[in-house]
Protein backbone atom coordinates (compact mmCIF):
# COMPACT_ATOMS: atom_id res chain seq x y z
CA UNK A 1 0.00 0.00 0.00
CA UNK A 2 2.93 2.31 0.50
CA UNK A 3 4.76 1.80 -2.78
CA UNK A 4 4.23 4.69 -5.17
CA UNK A 5 2.79 3.83 -8.56
CA UNK A 6 2.68 7.33 -9.94
CA UNK A 7 4.65 10.28 -8.74
CA UNK A 8 4.22 13.72 -10.27
CA UNK A 9 6.80 16.26 -9.17
CA UNK A 10 6.38 19.95 -9.81
CA UNK A 11 4.29 19.54 -12.94
CA UNK A 12 3.38 22.77 -14.70
CA UNK A 13 1.33 23.67 -17.75
CA UNK A 14 0.78 26.99 -19.47
CA UNK A 15 -1.69 27.90 -22.18
CA UNK A 16 -0.34 31.15 -23.53
CA UNK A 17 -0.46 33.52 -20.61
CA UNK A 18 -2.61 31.27 -18.46
CA UNK A 19 -0.83 29.18 -15.88
CA UNK A 20 -3.19 26.23 -15.82
CA UNK A 21 -1.01 24.10 -13.53
CA UNK A 22 1.58 25.39 -11.14
CA UNK A 23 4.09 23.10 -9.50
CA UNK A 24 1.67 20.24 -8.84
CA UNK A 25 3.09 17.22 -7.04
CA UNK A 26 1.09 14.17 -6.11
CA UNK A 27 1.85 10.58 -5.27
CA UNK A 28 -0.54 7.78 -6.03
CA UNK A 29 0.09 4.55 -4.16
CA UNK A 30 -0.29 1.10 -5.57
CA UNK A 31 -3.82 -0.22 -5.11
CA UNK A 32 -5.54 2.90 -3.85
CA UNK A 33 -8.38 4.95 -5.23
CA UNK A 34 -7.02 8.46 -5.42
CA UNK A 35 -9.41 11.34 -5.84
CA UNK A 36 -8.65 14.66 -7.45
CA UNK A 37 -11.22 17.36 -6.82
CA UNK A 38 -11.45 21.08 -7.17
CA UNK A 39 -13.82 23.80 -8.32
CA UNK A 40 -14.55 24.35 -12.00
CA UNK A 41 -11.48 25.43 -13.94
CA UNK A 42 -9.11 24.39 -11.18
CA UNK A 43 -7.01 22.46 -13.67
CA UNK A 44 -8.18 18.92 -12.94
CA UNK A 45 -8.70 17.88 -16.50
CA UNK A 46 -5.55 19.66 -17.64
CA UNK A 47 -3.55 17.73 -15.07
CA UNK A 48 -5.19 14.60 -16.30
CA UNK A 49 -4.35 15.34 -19.91
CA UNK A 50 -0.75 16.02 -18.99
CA UNK A 51 -0.51 12.71 -17.11
CA UNK A 52 -1.97 10.73 -20.00
CA UNK A 53 0.21 12.32 -22.63
CA UNK A 54 -2.42 14.37 -24.44
CA UNK A 55 -0.70 17.63 -23.53
CA UNK A 56 3.05 18.13 -23.24
CA UNK A 57 3.96 19.41 -19.78
CA UNK A 58 5.95 22.54 -19.05
CA UNK A 59 8.37 21.53 -16.38
CA UNK A 60 8.32 18.93 -13.67
CA UNK A 61 8.59 15.21 -14.03
CA UNK A 62 6.34 12.20 -13.79
CA UNK A 63 7.53 8.85 -12.52
CA UNK A 64 5.43 5.83 -13.25
CA UNK A 65 6.31 2.60 -11.45
CA UNK A 66 9.66 4.14 -10.61
CA UNK A 67 10.62 5.04 -14.16
CA UNK A 68 10.25 8.40 -15.89
CA UNK A 69 7.12 8.39 -18.01
CA UNK A 70 7.84 9.19 -21.62
CA UNK A 71 4.92 11.28 -22.69
CA UNK A 72 6.00 11.61 -26.28
CA UNK A 73 3.21 9.58 -27.80
CA UNK A 74 -0.14 8.54 -26.34
CA UNK A 75 0.20 4.94 -27.40
CA UNK A 76 3.43 4.69 -25.40
CA UNK A 77 1.57 5.95 -22.35
CA UNK A 78 -1.03 3.28 -22.89
CA UNK A 79 1.70 0.71 -23.23
CA UNK A 80 3.31 1.87 -19.99
CA UNK A 81 0.06 1.04 -18.24
CA UNK A 82 -2.08 4.15 -17.91
CA UNK A 83 -5.60 4.06 -19.32
CA UNK A 84 -8.21 6.74 -19.15
CA UNK A 85 -11.78 7.68 -19.81
CA UNK A 86 -13.02 11.07 -20.91
CA UNK A 87 -15.22 13.68 -19.30
CA UNK A 88 -17.06 14.05 -22.58
CA UNK A 89 -17.41 10.46 -23.66
CA UNK A 90 -15.20 9.60 -26.61
CA UNK A 91 -16.21 6.19 -27.76
CA UNK A 92 -15.96 5.04 -31.35
CA UNK A 93 -19.63 5.69 -31.98
CA UNK A 94 -19.96 3.82 -35.24
CA UNK A 95 -18.41 0.66 -33.90
CA UNK A 96 -20.11 -1.92 -31.73
CA UNK A 97 -19.57 -2.01 -27.99
CA UNK A 98 -17.55 -5.19 -28.38
CA UNK A 99 -15.36 -3.66 -31.08
CA UNK A 100 -14.69 -0.65 -28.90
CA UNK A 101 -13.29 -2.91 -26.23
CA UNK A 102 -11.34 -4.92 -28.80
CA UNK A 103 -9.54 -1.74 -29.85
CA UNK A 104 -8.33 -1.46 -26.28
CA UNK A 105 -6.71 -4.89 -26.54
CA UNK A 106 -4.45 -3.54 -29.25
CA UNK A 107 -1.86 -2.29 -26.86
CA UNK A 108 -1.21 -5.75 -25.42
CA UNK A 109 -1.18 -7.70 -28.66
CA UNK A 110 0.60 -7.61 -31.96
CA UNK A 111 -1.71 -6.96 -34.85
CA UNK A 112 -0.09 -6.80 -38.25
CA UNK A 113 -1.66 -6.10 -41.60
CA UNK A 114 -0.17 -9.14 -43.21
CA UNK A 115 -0.89 -11.44 -40.32
CA UNK A 116 -4.50 -10.33 -40.42
CA UNK A 117 -4.75 -10.85 -44.16
CA UNK A 118 -3.01 -14.19 -44.25
CA UNK A 119 -5.05 -15.56 -41.35
CA UNK A 120 -2.10 -17.22 -39.70
CA UNK A 121 -3.09 -19.75 -37.09
CA UNK A 122 -1.49 -17.73 -34.31
CA UNK A 123 -3.33 -14.66 -35.55
CA UNK A 124 -6.69 -16.42 -35.44
CA UNK A 125 -6.02 -17.77 -31.98
CA UNK A 126 -5.03 -14.36 -30.69
CA UNK A 127 -8.04 -12.71 -32.24
CA UNK A 128 -10.30 -15.28 -30.62
CA UNK A 129 -8.64 -14.63 -27.27
CA UNK A 130 -9.17 -10.90 -27.72
CA UNK A 131 -12.83 -11.40 -28.47
CA UNK A 132 -13.31 -13.59 -25.42
CA UNK A 133 -11.46 -11.22 -23.13
CA UNK A 134 -13.43 -8.28 -24.50
CA UNK A 135 -16.68 -10.09 -23.84
CA UNK A 136 -15.56 -10.76 -20.29
CA UNK A 137 -14.81 -7.09 -19.78
CA UNK A 138 -18.22 -6.08 -21.10
CA UNK A 139 -19.68 -8.51 -18.65
CA UNK A 140 -17.52 -7.13 -15.85
CA UNK A 141 -18.81 -3.58 -16.30
CA UNK A 142 -22.33 -4.81 -16.92
CA UNK A 143 -23.04 -4.06 -20.56
CA UNK A 144 -22.60 -7.55 -21.97
CA UNK A 145 -26.15 -7.56 -23.32
CA UNK A 146 -25.36 -4.61 -25.58
CA UNK A 147 -22.17 -6.13 -27.06
CA UNK A 148 -23.31 -5.97 -30.67
CA UNK A 149 -25.03 -2.60 -30.57
CA UNK A 150 -23.32 0.47 -31.95
CA UNK A 151 -21.72 2.42 -29.13
CA UNK A 152 -23.66 5.56 -29.95
CA UNK A 153 -26.93 3.72 -29.42
CA UNK A 154 -26.10 2.88 -25.81
CA UNK A 155 -27.59 4.82 -22.95
CA UNK A 156 -25.46 7.46 -21.32
CA UNK A 157 -24.67 5.38 -18.27
CA UNK A 158 -23.85 2.37 -20.40
CA UNK A 159 -21.53 4.47 -22.56
CA UNK A 160 -19.62 5.50 -19.45
CA UNK A 161 -19.33 1.85 -18.42
CA UNK A 162 -18.26 0.87 -21.91
CA UNK A 163 -15.54 3.49 -21.79
CA UNK A 164 -14.28 1.95 -18.57
CA UNK A 165 -14.32 -1.51 -20.17
CA UNK A 166 -12.35 -0.17 -23.12
CA UNK A 167 -9.80 1.39 -20.77
CA UNK A 168 -9.55 -1.86 -18.79
CA UNK A 169 -8.86 -3.73 -22.00
CA UNK A 170 -5.45 -2.09 -22.18
CA UNK A 171 -4.60 -3.89 -18.90
CA UNK A 172 -3.69 -0.68 -17.11
CA UNK A 173 -1.85 -0.48 -13.84
CA UNK A 174 -3.46 2.90 -13.34
CA UNK A 175 -7.00 3.61 -14.47
CA UNK A 176 -7.75 7.31 -14.74
CA UNK A 177 -11.42 8.25 -14.73
CA UNK A 178 -12.30 11.79 -15.77
CA UNK A 179 -15.62 12.73 -14.16
CA UNK A 180 -17.22 9.33 -14.61
CA UNK A 181 -20.35 10.35 -12.71
CA UNK A 182 -20.96 13.50 -14.73
CA UNK A 183 -24.52 13.51 -15.99
CA UNK A 184 -25.44 10.31 -14.20
CA UNK A 185 -28.58 9.96 -12.13
CA UNK A 186 -28.48 8.69 -8.56
CA UNK A 187 -29.01 5.03 -9.50
CA UNK A 188 -26.30 5.13 -12.14
CA UNK A 189 -23.91 6.84 -9.74
CA UNK A 190 -24.54 4.20 -7.09
CA UNK A 191 -23.83 1.45 -9.63
CA UNK A 192 -20.66 3.26 -10.70
CA UNK A 193 -19.54 3.37 -7.11
CA UNK A 194 -19.96 -0.38 -6.81
CA UNK A 195 -17.97 -0.82 -10.01
CA UNK A 196 -15.06 1.32 -8.83
CA UNK A 197 -15.10 -0.40 -5.45
CA UNK A 198 -14.83 -3.69 -7.32
CA UNK A 199 -11.86 -2.41 -9.29
CA UNK A 200 -10.06 -1.63 -6.06
CA UNK A 201 -10.89 -5.04 -4.67
CA UNK A 202 -9.37 -6.53 -7.81
CA UNK A 203 -6.15 -4.68 -7.08
CA UNK A 204 -6.34 -1.87 -9.61
CA UNK A 205 -5.08 1.61 -8.84
CA UNK A 206 -7.61 4.29 -9.73
CA UNK A 207 -7.23 8.01 -10.22
CA UNK A 208 -10.64 9.62 -10.00
CA UNK A 209 -11.42 13.15 -11.03
CA UNK A 210 -14.88 14.08 -9.95
CA UNK A 211 -17.22 16.94 -9.33
CA UNK A 212 -19.40 14.87 -7.08
CA UNK A 213 -17.63 15.50 -3.79
CA UNK A 214 -19.83 13.05 -1.94
CA UNK A 215 -18.84 10.25 -4.29
CA UNK A 216 -15.15 11.08 -3.98
CA UNK A 217 -15.19 11.38 -0.21
CA UNK A 218 -17.09 8.14 0.16
CA UNK A 219 -14.98 6.18 -2.26
CA UNK A 220 -11.41 7.40 -2.23
CA UNK A 221 -8.58 6.34 0.02
CA UNK A 222 -6.90 9.69 -0.39
CA UNK A 223 -7.91 12.97 -1.98
CA UNK A 224 -6.05 15.93 -3.43
CA UNK A 225 -7.67 19.30 -4.00
CA UNK A 226 -6.68 21.64 -6.79
CA UNK A 227 -7.51 25.32 -6.94
CA UNK A 228 -6.28 27.75 -9.60
CA UNK A 229 -3.83 25.13 -10.83
CA UNK A 230 -2.26 24.56 -7.42
CA UNK A 231 -2.61 21.72 -4.99
CA UNK A 232 -4.06 23.07 -1.76
CA UNK A 233 -4.59 19.82 0.12
CA UNK A 234 -3.80 16.11 -0.05
CA UNK A 235 -4.83 13.59 2.58
CA UNK A 236 -7.45 11.07 3.61
CA UNK A 237 -11.00 12.29 2.97
CA UNK A 238 -11.82 13.04 6.60
CA UNK A 239 -8.85 15.40 6.94
CA UNK A 240 -9.36 17.07 3.57
CA UNK A 241 -13.00 17.68 4.32
CA UNK A 242 -12.07 19.55 7.48
CA UNK A 243 -9.30 21.61 5.87
CA UNK A 244 -10.20 25.32 6.05
CA UNK A 245 -8.53 26.03 2.70
CA UNK A 246 -10.68 23.41 1.02
CA UNK A 247 -13.83 24.71 2.63
CA UNK A 248 -12.93 28.19 1.47
CA UNK A 249 -12.24 27.00 -2.09
CA UNK A 250 -15.57 25.27 -2.29
CA UNK A 251 -17.87 27.51 -0.37
CA UNK A 252 -15.86 30.70 -0.59
CA UNK A 253 -15.52 33.21 2.19
CA UNK A 254 -14.80 36.78 1.31
CA UNK A 255 -13.79 37.61 -2.24
CA UNK A 256 -10.09 37.89 -2.99
CA UNK B 1 -33.55 -3.22 -74.87
CA UNK B 2 -30.26 -4.57 -76.19
CA UNK B 3 -28.52 -1.20 -75.90
CA UNK B 4 -29.83 -0.85 -72.38
CA UNK B 5 -28.55 -4.27 -71.31
CA UNK B 6 -25.28 -3.72 -73.15
CA UNK B 7 -24.64 -0.42 -71.43
CA UNK B 8 -25.53 -1.92 -68.04
CA UNK B 9 -22.85 -4.55 -68.57
CA UNK B 10 -20.32 -2.02 -69.82
CA UNK B 11 -21.15 0.32 -66.97
CA UNK B 12 -20.84 -2.44 -64.41
CA UNK B 13 -17.38 -3.23 -65.76
CA UNK B 14 -15.98 0.30 -65.70
CA UNK B 15 -17.92 1.02 -62.53
CA UNK B 16 -16.29 -1.79 -60.64
CA UNK B 17 -12.87 -0.51 -61.70
CA UNK B 18 -13.85 2.97 -60.49
CA UNK B 19 -15.06 1.46 -57.24
CA UNK B 20 -11.76 -0.30 -56.57
CA UNK B 21 -9.80 2.87 -57.29
CA UNK B 22 -12.24 4.96 -55.25
CA UNK B 23 -11.54 2.77 -52.23
CA UNK B 24 -7.96 4.04 -52.22
CA UNK B 25 -9.16 7.64 -52.07
CA UNK B 26 -11.82 7.06 -49.49
CA UNK B 27 -9.76 4.98 -47.04
CA UNK B 28 -7.01 7.57 -46.90
CA UNK B 29 -9.50 10.40 -46.62
CA UNK B 30 -11.41 8.59 -43.91
CA UNK B 31 -8.34 8.47 -41.73
CA UNK B 32 -6.36 11.63 -42.34
CA UNK B 33 -8.79 13.79 -44.34
CA UNK B 34 -6.32 14.00 -47.17
CA UNK B 35 -7.32 13.74 -50.81
CA UNK B 36 -4.42 11.77 -52.18
CA UNK B 37 -4.40 13.13 -55.70
CA UNK B 38 -1.43 10.94 -56.54
CA UNK B 39 -3.58 7.83 -56.23
CA UNK B 40 -4.60 7.93 -59.92
CA UNK B 41 -0.91 7.93 -60.83
CA UNK B 42 -0.28 4.93 -58.61
CA UNK B 43 -2.99 3.11 -60.58
CA UNK B 44 -1.32 4.18 -63.83
CA UNK B 45 2.05 2.86 -62.66
CA UNK B 46 0.38 -0.43 -61.76
CA UNK B 47 -0.89 -0.70 -65.32
CA UNK B 48 2.53 0.26 -66.71
CA UNK B 49 4.47 -2.26 -64.64
CA UNK B 50 2.06 -5.01 -65.64
CA UNK B 51 2.39 -3.87 -69.25
CA UNK B 52 6.17 -4.27 -69.12
CA UNK B 53 6.07 -7.66 -67.45
CA UNK B 54 3.35 -9.05 -69.69
CA UNK B 55 4.97 -7.74 -72.87
CA UNK B 56 8.33 -9.24 -72.02
CA UNK B 57 6.80 -12.61 -71.14
CA UNK B 58 4.22 -12.72 -73.90
CA UNK B 59 6.50 -14.26 -76.53
CA UNK B 60 7.59 -17.11 -74.28
CA UNK B 61 6.14 -20.48 -73.50
CA UNK B 62 4.26 -19.61 -70.35
CA UNK B 63 0.48 -20.01 -70.46
CA UNK B 64 -1.48 -16.76 -70.71
CA UNK B 65 -3.08 -16.82 -67.24
CA UNK B 66 0.35 -17.27 -65.65
CA UNK B 67 1.71 -14.28 -67.57
CA UNK B 68 -1.23 -12.14 -66.52
CA UNK B 69 -0.80 -13.24 -62.94
CA UNK B 70 2.89 -12.39 -63.11
CA UNK B 71 1.94 -8.92 -64.32
CA UNK B 72 -0.40 -8.44 -61.38
CA UNK B 73 2.11 -9.87 -58.92
CA UNK B 74 4.71 -7.39 -60.14
CA UNK B 75 2.35 -4.42 -60.16
CA UNK B 76 0.85 -4.88 -56.70
CA UNK B 77 4.06 -4.80 -54.63
CA UNK B 78 5.51 -2.00 -56.76
CA UNK B 79 2.47 0.14 -56.11
CA UNK B 80 2.41 -0.79 -52.43
CA UNK B 81 5.99 0.45 -52.11
CA UNK B 82 5.08 3.65 -53.91
CA UNK B 83 2.03 4.14 -51.69
CA UNK B 84 4.12 3.60 -48.58
CA UNK B 85 6.84 5.92 -49.81
CA UNK B 86 4.32 8.66 -50.60
CA UNK B 87 2.92 8.51 -47.10
CA UNK B 88 6.26 8.25 -45.38
CA UNK B 89 8.19 10.82 -47.38
CA UNK B 90 5.59 13.30 -48.56
CA UNK B 91 2.56 13.27 -46.27
CA UNK B 92 3.75 12.21 -42.82
CA UNK B 93 6.07 15.20 -42.38
CA UNK B 94 3.05 17.40 -43.10
CA UNK B 95 0.63 15.57 -40.81
CA UNK B 96 0.21 18.57 -38.55
CA UNK B 97 0.63 21.24 -41.18
CA UNK B 98 -2.36 23.28 -42.41
CA UNK B 99 -4.58 21.20 -44.67
CA UNK B 100 -3.62 23.02 -47.81
CA UNK B 101 0.03 21.92 -47.56
CA UNK B 102 -0.52 18.15 -47.93
CA UNK B 103 -3.16 18.78 -50.57
CA UNK B 104 -0.74 20.72 -52.75
CA UNK B 105 1.95 18.15 -52.01
CA UNK B 106 -0.44 15.48 -53.28
CA UNK B 107 -0.86 17.34 -56.55
CA UNK B 108 2.92 17.69 -56.74
CA UNK B 109 3.41 13.98 -56.13
CA UNK B 110 0.91 13.27 -58.88
CA UNK B 111 2.92 15.36 -61.34
CA UNK B 112 6.20 13.77 -60.25
CA UNK B 113 4.87 10.23 -60.66
CA UNK B 114 3.38 11.09 -64.03
CA UNK B 115 6.66 12.41 -65.29
CA UNK B 116 8.66 9.52 -63.89
CA UNK B 117 6.36 7.28 -65.90
CA UNK B 118 6.96 9.50 -68.91
CA UNK B 119 10.70 8.99 -68.50
CA UNK B 120 10.44 5.23 -68.11
CA UNK B 121 7.69 4.33 -70.58
CA UNK B 122 7.77 7.18 -73.05
CA UNK B 123 5.14 9.57 -74.27
CA UNK B 124 3.23 7.34 -76.65
CA UNK B 125 0.18 5.29 -75.82
CA UNK B 126 1.08 1.62 -75.77
CA UNK B 127 -1.09 -1.33 -76.71
CA UNK B 128 -1.70 -3.47 -73.66
CA UNK B 129 -1.06 -7.03 -74.83
CA UNK B 130 -4.28 -8.98 -75.16
CA UNK B 131 -2.92 -12.37 -74.29
CA UNK B 132 -6.00 -13.93 -72.78
CA UNK B 133 -8.57 -15.53 -74.98
CA UNK B 134 -11.60 -13.36 -74.79
CA UNK B 135 -14.70 -15.49 -75.30
CA UNK B 136 -17.91 -13.69 -76.09
CA UNK B 137 -21.25 -14.56 -74.62
CA UNK B 138 -24.51 -13.30 -76.05
CA UNK B 139 -27.20 -12.54 -73.50
CA UNK B 140 -30.49 -11.10 -74.68
CA UNK B 141 -28.96 -9.17 -77.54
CA UNK B 142 -26.04 -7.87 -75.45
CA UNK B 143 -22.44 -8.97 -75.70
CA UNK B 144 -20.51 -9.92 -72.57
CA UNK B 145 -16.83 -10.65 -72.93
CA UNK B 146 -14.76 -12.90 -70.75
CA UNK B 147 -12.64 -9.91 -69.76
CA UNK B 148 -15.71 -8.08 -68.51
CA UNK B 149 -16.81 -11.04 -66.45
CA UNK B 150 -13.29 -11.38 -65.10
CA UNK B 151 -13.10 -7.70 -64.14
CA UNK B 152 -16.48 -7.70 -62.45
CA UNK B 153 -15.77 -10.90 -60.52
CA UNK B 154 -12.29 -9.81 -59.44
CA UNK B 155 -13.50 -6.37 -58.36
CA UNK B 156 -16.35 -7.73 -56.30
CA UNK B 157 -14.03 -10.30 -54.73
CA UNK B 158 -11.58 -7.57 -53.73
CA UNK B 159 -14.34 -5.39 -52.37
CA UNK B 160 -15.73 -8.27 -50.34
CA UNK B 161 -12.25 -9.08 -49.04
CA UNK B 162 -11.63 -5.48 -48.03
CA UNK B 163 -15.00 -5.27 -46.29
CA UNK B 164 -14.21 -8.44 -44.41
CA UNK B 165 -10.77 -7.14 -43.51
CA UNK B 166 -12.04 -3.81 -42.22
CA UNK B 167 -15.04 -5.17 -40.34
CA UNK B 168 -13.86 -8.54 -39.16
CA UNK B 169 -10.17 -8.39 -38.29
CA UNK B 170 -8.70 -6.48 -35.43
CA UNK B 171 -6.40 -4.53 -37.70
CA UNK B 172 -9.56 -3.46 -39.48
CA UNK B 173 -11.04 -2.47 -36.16
CA UNK B 174 -7.94 -0.38 -35.49
CA UNK B 175 -8.37 1.29 -38.89
CA UNK B 176 -11.97 2.20 -38.13
CA UNK B 177 -11.09 3.40 -34.64
CA UNK B 178 -8.34 5.61 -36.03
CA UNK B 179 -10.74 6.98 -38.63
CA UNK B 180 -13.20 7.94 -35.91
CA UNK B 181 -10.72 9.53 -33.55
CA UNK B 182 -6.97 9.32 -33.98
CA UNK B 183 -6.07 10.55 -30.51
CA UNK B 184 -8.38 8.25 -28.63
CA UNK B 185 -7.29 5.30 -30.77
CA UNK B 186 -3.71 6.12 -29.85
CA UNK B 187 -4.60 6.20 -26.17
CA UNK B 188 -5.93 2.68 -26.63
CA UNK B 189 -2.53 1.66 -27.89
CA UNK B 190 -3.19 1.82 -31.61
CA UNK B 191 -0.08 2.88 -33.48
CA UNK B 192 -1.68 5.48 -35.71
CA UNK B 193 1.35 5.82 -37.97
CA UNK B 194 1.19 2.15 -38.81
CA UNK B 195 -2.53 2.28 -39.45
CA UNK B 196 -2.16 5.29 -41.73
CA UNK B 197 0.72 3.68 -43.64
CA UNK B 198 -1.34 0.52 -43.99
CA UNK B 199 -4.28 2.34 -45.57
CA UNK B 200 -1.93 3.80 -48.18
CA UNK B 201 -0.43 0.39 -48.87
CA UNK B 202 -3.79 -1.36 -49.13
CA UNK B 203 -5.24 1.38 -51.34
CA UNK B 204 -2.21 1.26 -53.62
CA UNK B 205 -2.38 -2.53 -53.87
CA UNK B 206 -6.04 -2.38 -54.88
CA UNK B 207 -5.19 0.43 -57.29
CA UNK B 208 -2.51 -1.67 -58.94
CA UNK B 209 -5.01 -4.42 -59.71
CA UNK B 210 -7.45 -1.79 -60.97
CA UNK B 211 -4.74 -0.46 -63.28
CA UNK B 212 -4.16 -3.90 -64.77
CA UNK B 213 -7.91 -4.41 -65.22
CA UNK B 214 -8.23 -1.03 -66.87
CA UNK B 215 -5.33 -1.75 -69.25
CA UNK B 216 -6.75 -5.14 -70.13
CA UNK B 217 -10.22 -3.74 -70.73
CA UNK B 218 -9.33 -0.77 -72.90
CA UNK B 219 -6.24 -2.41 -74.40
CA UNK B 220 -4.20 0.75 -74.10
CA UNK B 221 -2.01 2.35 -71.46
CA UNK B 222 -0.54 5.83 -71.35
CA UNK B 223 1.33 7.87 -68.77
CA UNK B 224 -1.57 10.31 -68.40
CA UNK B 225 -4.25 7.64 -67.97
CA UNK B 226 -4.20 8.01 -64.20
CA UNK B 227 -5.45 11.56 -64.34
CA UNK B 228 -8.95 11.05 -65.74
CA UNK B 229 -9.33 7.67 -64.11
CA UNK B 230 -8.27 9.12 -60.78
CA UNK B 231 -10.61 12.09 -61.06
CA UNK B 232 -13.52 9.83 -61.92
CA UNK B 233 -12.77 7.48 -59.06
CA UNK B 234 -12.48 10.49 -56.77
CA UNK B 235 -15.87 11.67 -58.02
CA UNK B 236 -17.21 8.21 -57.28
CA UNK B 237 -15.83 8.40 -53.74
CA UNK B 238 -17.46 11.79 -53.21
CA UNK B 239 -20.68 10.53 -54.77
CA UNK B 240 -20.84 7.68 -52.29
CA UNK B 241 -19.70 9.83 -49.38
CA UNK B 242 -15.98 10.26 -49.04
CA UNK B 243 -14.50 8.42 -46.10
CA UNK B 244 -17.16 5.74 -46.35
CA UNK B 245 -15.95 2.39 -47.70
CA UNK B 246 -19.36 1.09 -48.76
CA UNK B 247 -20.00 4.51 -50.28
CA UNK B 248 -16.95 4.25 -52.54
CA UNK B 249 -18.18 0.90 -53.84
CA UNK B 250 -21.73 2.12 -54.45
CA UNK B 251 -20.47 5.40 -55.89
CA UNK B 252 -18.09 3.67 -58.29
CA UNK B 253 -20.66 1.25 -59.64
CA UNK B 254 -23.29 3.97 -59.90
CA UNK B 255 -20.91 6.32 -61.69
CA UNK B 256 -19.97 3.58 -64.16
CA UNK B 257 -23.61 2.81 -64.85
CA UNK B 258 -24.68 6.43 -65.30
CA UNK B 259 -21.71 7.10 -67.52
CA UNK B 260 -22.39 4.08 -69.70
CA UNK B 261 -26.13 4.64 -69.98
CA UNK B 262 -25.74 8.34 -70.67
CA UNK B 263 -23.09 7.64 -73.27
CA UNK B 264 -25.30 5.00 -74.83
CA UNK B 265 -28.34 7.20 -75.15
CA UNK B 266 -27.08 10.74 -75.52
CA UNK B 267 -26.47 10.41 -79.23
CA UNK B 268 -30.05 9.35 -79.89
CA UNK B 269 -31.56 11.78 -77.46
CA UNK B 270 -29.77 14.79 -78.90
CA UNK B 271 -30.26 13.75 -82.48
CA UNK B 272 -32.40 16.68 -83.57
CA UNK B 273 -33.65 14.79 -86.62
CA UNK B 274 -35.56 12.49 -84.32
CA UNK B 275 -37.21 15.33 -82.48
CA UNK B 276 -40.82 15.66 -83.52
CA UNK B 277 -41.32 18.67 -85.74
CA UNK B 278 -37.68 19.66 -85.90
CA UNK B 279 -36.57 17.00 -88.33
CA UNK B 280 -38.91 18.24 -91.03
CA UNK B 281 -38.41 21.91 -90.29
CA UNK B 282 -36.83 23.98 -93.03
CA UNK B 283 -33.67 24.41 -90.94
CA UNK B 284 -32.78 20.73 -90.69
CA UNK B 285 -34.68 19.13 -93.54
CA UNK B 286 -31.58 18.99 -95.66
CA UNK B 287 -29.53 17.20 -93.01
CA UNK B 288 -32.24 14.84 -91.94
CA UNK B 289 -33.37 13.60 -95.29
CA UNK B 290 -33.07 9.83 -95.85
CA UNK B 291 -32.36 8.98 -92.23
CA UNK B 292 -29.62 11.58 -91.84
CA UNK B 293 -28.56 12.69 -88.38
CA UNK B 294 -27.91 15.92 -86.61
CA UNK B 295 -26.37 14.91 -83.28
CA UNK B 296 -25.64 17.73 -80.84
CA UNK B 297 -23.86 15.70 -78.18
CA UNK B 298 -22.21 12.43 -79.18
CA UNK B 299 -20.72 9.67 -77.09
CA UNK B 300 -17.44 11.61 -77.03
CA UNK B 301 -19.05 13.51 -74.17
CA UNK B 302 -18.58 10.41 -72.04
CA UNK B 303 -16.21 12.02 -69.55
CA UNK B 304 -18.59 14.87 -68.87
CA UNK B 305 -21.10 12.77 -66.97
CA UNK B 306 -18.80 11.79 -64.14
CA UNK B 307 -18.10 15.40 -63.37
CA UNK B 308 -21.68 16.46 -63.96
CA UNK B 309 -22.65 13.97 -61.28
CA UNK B 310 -19.90 15.24 -59.02
CA UNK B 311 -21.25 18.78 -59.32
CA UNK B 312 -24.83 17.66 -58.69
CA UNK B 313 -23.78 15.72 -55.61
CA UNK B 314 -21.77 18.62 -54.25
CA UNK B 315 -24.73 20.95 -54.75
CA UNK B 316 -27.55 18.77 -53.46
CA UNK B 317 -25.94 16.27 -51.12
CA UNK B 318 -22.42 17.33 -50.21
CA UNK B 319 -21.96 14.47 -47.76
CA UNK B 320 -22.62 11.91 -50.52
CA UNK B 321 -25.15 9.12 -50.80
CA UNK B 322 -23.97 7.15 -47.78
CA UNK B 323 -22.11 10.08 -46.30
CA UNK B 324 -21.14 10.22 -42.70
CA UNK B 325 -21.34 13.59 -41.13
CA UNK B 326 -18.03 15.23 -41.81
CA UNK B 327 -18.14 17.73 -38.98
CA UNK B 328 -17.92 16.65 -35.36
CA UNK B 329 -14.25 15.94 -34.95
CA UNK B 330 -12.57 16.40 -31.63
Amino acid sequence: MTSALLEARGVGKRFGGVQALKDVSITIHQGEVYGLIGPNGAGKTTFFNVLTGLYPRDGGEVLFAGAPLNLASPHEVAKAGIARTFQNIRLFGNMTALENVMVGRHVRTHAGVFGAMLRLRSERAEEEAIRRRSEELLHYVGVADRANDLARHLSYGDQRRLEIARALATEPRLLALDEPAAGMNATETAALRVLIDGLRTDGLTVLLIEHDVKLVMGLCDRVAVLEYGEKIAEDVPAVVRADPKVIEAYIGTSAH
Amino acid sequence: MDIFLQQIINGLTTGSVYAVVALGYTMVYGIIQLINFAHGEVVMIGAMVAFTVITSLAGGTLPAPVILLAGVLAAVPTCMVIGYTLERAAYRPLRHAPRLAPLITAIGMSIILQHLALLVWGRNPMAFPQIMENPVILVGGAVITGVQIGIILLSFTMMAALTWFVYRTRFGIAIRATAENVRVAELMGVNANRVIAATFVIGAGLGAVAGVMFGTYYGIVHYTMGFTLGLKAFSAAVLGGIGNIAGAMVGGILLGLVEALATGYIGDLTNLCRWPGLGTSSMLAERCVDGGNFVVFGSNYQDVFAFLMLILVLVFRPSGLLGERVSERA
